[in-house]
């Protein structure tokens, strides 16, 4: 299950440096999974389970990997409507300006994929998917800011492990090139929402190389799921 | 006039480049041209044309574009050597300092990384003028040493250009699925630079065009942001240009989902490529 993934991230994830907190402190902050981060693990044997019935299936091929990005774009724009609709205590005219821009980029990428993949593939597109913000505190700066910080650093992963799953043919370039028009400007959110929690830590995401790092679908997924009430079925997509 | 310099150093690597070109000859023949027949000013877009003719719709091989990314990044790396410890650099606040110094390692970094995967057919490092004075060491940017709001005027133009670069590159690697995926992890990097030293023009709030404020960490239409001299900001706009794209693979962002995006938040949601020709024909001047 997704939770078990979570907790036990493979040996390529290193998600929790790259969320920029100790571990003890991102427990703390997804405190409401952390009893079923634990159920989880107890029954990690039962590998693999069949993805439940009635989950939303992203599909195969490039189509796929459009749904997928689509679900992250529907989770980012989702956090940012609200943060702007109900500010936390505290935000700046700076701030408030940034996050007006961010939700609107957010919404700008959620909609083109939406109307990109209707076009493509109207029998294939996703639904629109229910989020679960339960664990975030709107209120707070902090856990605005942290939870901000955390969507976008999984965007930028999520994108940058996704480009090699696309096609070489057909639409998969264009594709590929749409991609990268996108995350480069989630990479600009990252590193301005990391300066708002640290000033300088923009890209201390960055290995011994000086490269930001990639992440496969199900280990995105797996983080992000925690913030999306509907079930998502990952398994068709490329690898 | 350096642009032989570059397809020499292609050459090294890319034994065919004079092929792409049709053959050495009329390349040669393209340059008594452009000297001959053409206005200045027409000199980088028809140089642009001929790169497009190479290179611009065939996917190059992994080399070559490992190797061009190699020189930007060369030229990325010497620029923050150069800048931090400057006259300009030690008027900044400490956490800018920091902040030129994490990119510049960062860079640094870059250039290994790269020099490593390409083991042998690595490109050496070109003799930069960081004036954008083909040598001269007299171009649009002299005395960037000594002016800081200069300094973070020209690293804003390299990361943003990077970024533009990278992204024009993606789709010529995606032969190699390793390749590609640590291309866009580097893109990524240059994006996060670019944003951060967007935030200290900001902050610094020089050399800034009064009419392009507020200067965001995204790019606003084709707006540089910045304004130094007639013939710097002429060097600087062609970063820019192609960035004010409103509409995507057909789709017009524009007012989609409701009133939230503008032109100027459409042009800011995505950021667009540069072509391998666009991009030489920007950092021409600084390379000697």
């Amino acid at each position: 299950m997704k939770r078990t993934s979570f907790s036990s991230p493979s040996e390529k994830d290193t998600s929790i440096s790259a969320f920029g907190l100790q571990r003890r402190n991102m427990l703390k902050y997804f405190g409401a999974s952390a009893a079923i981060i634990t159920i989880g693990s107890a029954c990690k044997k039962d590998d693999n389970p069949p993805p439940p019935s009635g989950a939303v299936d992203l599909g195969s091929g490039d189509v796929g990997i459009l749904n997928y990005a689509y679900a992250l774009e529907q989770l980012e724009a989702a956090f940012y409507i609200q943060v702007v609709a109900t500010p936390y205590a505290g935000i700046s005219a700076l701030e408030t300006e940034y996050m007006t821009d961010i939700r609107n980029h957010e919404v700008a990428h959620r909609e083109f994929f939406k109307a990109a993949i209707t076009a493509a593939a109207p029998t294939q597109i996703i639904p629109g998917l229910e989020v679960n913000f339960a664990s975030i505190d709107f209120t707070s700066r902090t856990s605005v800011l942290n939870t901000a910080k955390a969507f976008e650093d999984l965007g930028v992963t999520a994108y940058n492990g996704a480009g090699q799953l696309i096609s070489t043919t057909g639409n998969g370039p264009t594709y590929l090139g749409l991609a990268g028009k996108i995350v480069s400007v989630e990479a600009r959110h990252a590193a301005l929402i990391a300066d708002l929690i640290t000033p300088g830590s923009f890209a201390n995401t960055t290995d011994a190389n000086g490269l930001d790092m990639a992440r496969t679908p199900a280990q995105v997924l797996a983080i992000a799921g925690a913030f999306i009430k509907t079930q998502i079925n990952a398994s068709n997509l490329p690898s | 006039m350096n642009l032989q310099n570059i397809i020499t150093e292609i050459e090294k690597v890319d034994p065919e480049v004079y092929e792409r070109f049709d053959s050495r000859r009329k390349v040669m023949k393209n340059f008594a041209n452009l000297s001959g027949k053409l206005a200045l000013a027409a000199v980088p877009l028809a140089i642009s044309s001929m790169f497009s003719k190479a290179y611009g719709q065939t996917p190059g091989n992994i080399n070559s574009i490992l190797n061009f990314a190699l020189t930007l990044e060369y030229l990325e790396a010497e620029f923050y050597t150069n800048v931090v410890g400057s006259p300009g650099y030690l008027t900044a606040s400490a956490a800018d300092q920091a902040a030129l110094t994490k990119i510049r390692d960062d860079e640094n970094k870059h250039v290994l990384f790269l020099k490593s995967v390409l083991g042998a057919a690595a490109v050496p490092k070109p003799t930069f003028d960081f004036t954008a004075g083909n040598g001269s060491n007299t171009g649009p940017f002299a005395g960037y040493l000594g002016n800081y709001a200069v300094q973070l005027a020209m690293a804003q133009t390299f990361e943003d250009t990077g970024v533009r670069a990278y992204k024009g590159q993606a789709p010529g690697l995606q032969s190699n699925r390793t390749v590609l995926t640590a291309a866009l992890n580097i893109h990524s990097v240059e994006g996060r630079h670019a944003s951060h030293i967007r935030a200290m023009r900001r902050a610094l709030n020089a050399a800034i065009p009064p009419a392009q404020k507020p200067l965001k960490p995204w790019i606003t239409l084709s707006y540089s942001g910045i304004t130094y001299s007639p013939a710097a900001d002429a060097a600087i706009q062609p970063s820019y240009n192609g960035e004010e794209l409103t509409t995507q693979a057909g789709v017009n962002i524009i007012g989609l989902g409701g009133a939230y995006n503008t032109a100027a938040a459409a042009s800011e949601a995505f950021d667009e490529p540069l072509t391998a020709a666009q991009v030489l024909t920007i950092v021409d001047p600084f390379i000697v």
